[in-house]
């Protein structure tokens, strides 16, 4: 593979991650705005939300991923891109603002009335938010943004058929992953009830998306014609027909009551489709715009397949702790609750810590403010970090709230 | 726009940096002494800081996103120097988010040492991904690594570009020192006022002593290395220091001016001058010769008295908390507790919302200094900017959305410092 494809490679399996989990998250507000009212509802709605907390900030920061690692490698495409596709961007970001807001509010809504407000404005920008970037994609898919500053029409370039169905598809997609997710969350804690109520969502979601992602093929024949040539007439027709396969093995998991399965088989069904369409694009990434030509100077290729491939070293194995926490239940409520440590009374070390903070604090005025070498400012920097430090622990807060 | 993001987002920034390493200390001292007050503490923060780190999440994917959308010149020309910077400061927002799931939701249910461990990596990536964004903006004050070749940025050496750059330095410590100062000041602040209304138990004062302790520190630790990043300033940039001034013409043994306003013929009206001081802060030399704005063409220049009053009021305001600190330092020696006095609990009170003016005019005095340029001395502001229209109709529904989730997040911080603690 060429090194100008690497970072590619990089941002479309940001992308399935950001669908399967991300997706997971807009689709948990999907369920929670129709869950209706009721003891019932209040059920679902917790569920959803409970299932989602520890892991929903993890799951959205794969969308900052895909933008940095697209305008490093490929400044000059993300730039057009982002100016010619502004207006479904910008409500993809007012969503998201919303589904953050709202989401740290719920800690503090108590009352249920509260908590259904807040839950239902959740619910609207989950929606919003994966139909807006579907559209987007939809945009860049059909070949409709050219190369430079906002040239593409501003609306046409998003509002057309492709577009359009590609963000229901994106809706579709999500609520079907997060019926499926939550259906073997339930099951894992044994609610039953709970297990039922989200099983009867995911098939009857995953009869609609599967539906829906036919329909789509018909709409990108006419809409879309290089990409409608390229995906099912040319070799991308295999990931065409393995994403279809996936579908349809999750639809069946779900059905046979087998959902730890469907949660692996349903991610397949996304990558499939996503590696499909970059392959089908192939070479170009904008109308007027190869990938190759999009790319950054070498040296900056190299500076980022470097910072993801040790990123990813430092991030897959927390990634990995996390979801084993999550999914062990180790992070539920009921889980162990651990003992206190032993009371213990410490003497305070203040006089000691003094005299250092003293020493650290001239050490460092000399050495950042009087010296003028930039090894010296340095040094001083770290002196006075520990004037800090040994301050604290001369002025000791703890022992002083204690005595007052 | 993406001023009025930055302004939201800053100082998110700094409980981002700040809060995780005092709510460790916090526990910390619950695992060495096992007094129950620490954990109660240290838990209620833990849902503030989640709280907070949930909107600064937002904000932030906005600004990333506002990068593409308002600065598509920008990215366009710059993005494979800088855009680096941005996506390790990603991975490091990553594995925030990731500990701070595990740290929030691990309270009673994690070993309890391995608890506290789940919060360290909290501290170091809080600190990494604004070393990378700091390290971006002292690229954009200092350009470097890159050669202009007809308007592309050609021979680009990124790490040159941001990790080797004699302007990162100060840069990133003083924004470190301020994530102490303004999350301390903050937070002492409401503990401040709650005392005030009579609650004196040992949790409301240890809630109020440790930020506070933190904060008085840091506050004169801050003056000097203010003083430091003015010196880089005036050897990098001397136009920007030029500015803080409102120094009209090349002058040897450059005077400084408190307060005043800048007449466009380059007096300075209403202010109190002190001969000297500008060459001997910049160079100490009080003899020293100081660039004034004539060193450049008029189309070059900041828009003088904006830079100098966001300049005078952070110099001014970091003056007045420094001398806080002091105060607080000499009071706890000679009294040997916490000071009780209604005058300096009002002053802590007004400290925290202080200490965010602050910190948003030290970001304002940055930014429009290097003003007209977005790049400096390679690419104007002007030149950077999409050529997309409504943009009024988004800054509008912009400001309408962060009221909206201001309002939201003051309504739940007031409501999680009722919540009982313990259970859900």
């Amino acid at each position: 593979m060429h090194l100008d494809v690497w970072p590619l490679a990089f941002v479309l399996a940001g992308l399935v991650l950001y669908v399967v989990l991300g997706g997971a998250d807009f689709g948990a507000g999907f369920w929670q705005l129709f869950a209706g009212r009721g003891a019932k509802a209040d059920a679902i709605r917790d569920h959803a939300h409970d299932s989602m907390a520890p892991v929903w900030e993890a799951n959205h920061v794969w969308l900052v991923f895909v933008l940095t690692v697209t305008w490093t490698a490929y400044p000059e495409a993300l730039a057009s891109i982002a100016s010619t596709l502004a207006v479904p961007l910008f409500i993809a970001a007012i969503g998201i603002i919303f589904r953050g807001a709202t989401y740290a509010m719920r800690g503090g809504a108590t009352a249920r009335r509260e908590q259904l407000l807040v839950d239902s404005v959740f619910g609207v920008s989950s929606i919003l938010t994966p139909f807006a970037l579907g559209a987007a994609v939809g945009g860049i898919a059909s070949l409709r943004v050219p190369t430079g500053n906002a040239s593409g029409d501003l609306l046409t370039s998003w509002f057309n058929a492709t577009g359009i169905t590609i963000g229901i598809l994106a809706v579709g997609v999500s609520a079907y992953l997060a019926a499926i997710y939550l259906t073997a969350d339930a099951q894992r804690h044994g609610q039953a009830e709970l297990v039922e109520l989200f099983r009867r969502r995911a098939l009857g979601a995953g009869v609609v998306t599967g539906a829906a992602a036919a329909a789509s093929i018909v709409v990108l024949r006419f809409d879309a014609h290089r990409l409608f040539d390229r995906l099912l007439l040319g070799s991308p027709v295999a990931a065409v027909a393995v994403s279809a396969v996936a579908g349809l093995a999750t639809l069946a998991l779900v059905a046979g009551r087998r959902y730890e399965l469907a949660r692996y088989a349903a991610p397949v069904a996304v990558a499939a489709i996503v590696v499909g369409w970059g392959l089908a694009q192939r070479p170009l990434m904008l109308r007027d715009l190869t990938v190759s030509q999009a790319a950054a100077s070498r040296s900056t290729l190299i500076a980022v397949i470097v910072a993801v491939v040790g990123g990813g070293v430092l991030l897959f194995p927390s990634l990995a702790l996390l979801f084993r926490l999550v999914l062990g239940g180790r992070l539920a409520h009921g889980a162990v609750a651990e003992e206190a440590p032993e009371r213990v009374e410490r003497p305070s070390r203040t006089t000691l810590a003094f005299r250092a903070a003293v020493a650290f604090a001239i050490a460092g005025v000399g050495l950042l403010t009087v010296a003028e070498a930039p090894w010296a400012h340095g040094l001083g920097v770290a002196a006075l970090f520990g004037f800090v430090v040994a301050g604290v622990v001369a002025v000791d807060p703890a022992g002083l709230a204690r005595r007052s | 726009m993406q001023a009025l993001s930055f302004a939201v987002h800053i100082p998110l920034v700094c409980f981002g940096i700040a809060f995780p390493a005092i709510v460790l200390y916090v526990e910390w001292l619950w695992l060495r002494t096992g007094d129950p007050v620490y954990r109660t503490l240290a838990e209620r923060w833990t849902r503030v800081m989640v709280t907070l780190f949930a909107v600064g999440v937002i904000t932030g994917t906005i600004l990333s996103f506002e990068m593409g959308l308002l600065w598509p010149a920008f990215t366009g020309t710059f993005g494979g120097v800088f855009g680096l910077g941005f996506a390790i400061e990603g991975f490091s927002f990553f594995m925030e988010a990731i500990f701070i799931g595990i740290y929030a939701y691990g309270w009673r249910r994690l070993p309890r040492w391995w608890h506290f461990a789940s919060g360290i990596p909290i501290v170091i990536t809080g600190f990494t991904g604004s070393l990378m964004v700091i390290a971006v903006n002292g690229w954009m004050n200092h350009p470097t690594g890159f050669v202009m070749h007809n308007g592309r940025a050609t021979h680009v050496d990124p790490l040159q570009a941001l990790f080797v750059n004699p302007y990162f330095w100060h840069e990133l410590v003083h924004m470190y020192v301020a994530g102490y100062l303004v999350t301390g000041f903050v937070v002492a602040s409401v503990y401040a006022v709650a005392r005030l209304r009579g609650k004196t138990d040992r949790y409301h004062a240890t809630a109020l002593a440790i930020p506070l302790t933190i904060a008085a520190l840091a506050a004169p630790v801050q003056v000097l290395v203010g003083d430091w990043s003015a010196r880089d300033v005036a050897t990098m940039q001397p136009t920007k220091l030029a500015a803080f001034e409102g120094l009209a013409r090349t002058t040897r043994a450059a005077p400084v001016h408190v307060l005043g306003w800048y007449q466009p013929d380059g007096r300075i009206v209403w202010g109190v001058k002190i001969p000297k001081l500008l060459s001997t802060l910049a160079f100490h030399d009080p003899n020293a010769v100081v660039r004034g704005l004539d060193a450049v063409p008029a189309r070059d220049r900041p828009p003088v008295n904006g830079v100098r009053l966001a300049f005078q009021t952070m110099v001014g305001i970091g003056t007045l908390l420094a001398l806080l600190g002091v105060v607080f330092v000499i009071l706890r020696w000679r009294r040997g507790q916490l000071p009780e006095h209604p005058m300096f609990l009002g002053a802590v009170a007004l400290a925290g919302p202080l200490s965010v003016v602050a910190l948003i005019a030290g970001w304002v005095t940055t930014e429009l200094g290097r003003q007209p340029w977005v790049v400096y001395g390679v690419m104007r502001t002007s030149a950077a900017v999409t050529g997309a229209g409504g943009i009024p109709v988004g800054y509008g529904a912009l400001v309408v959305v962060y009221l909206g989730t201001y309002l939201g997040l003051a309504w739940t911080l007031r409501r999680l410092a009722r919540a009982p603690l313990g259970g859900h």
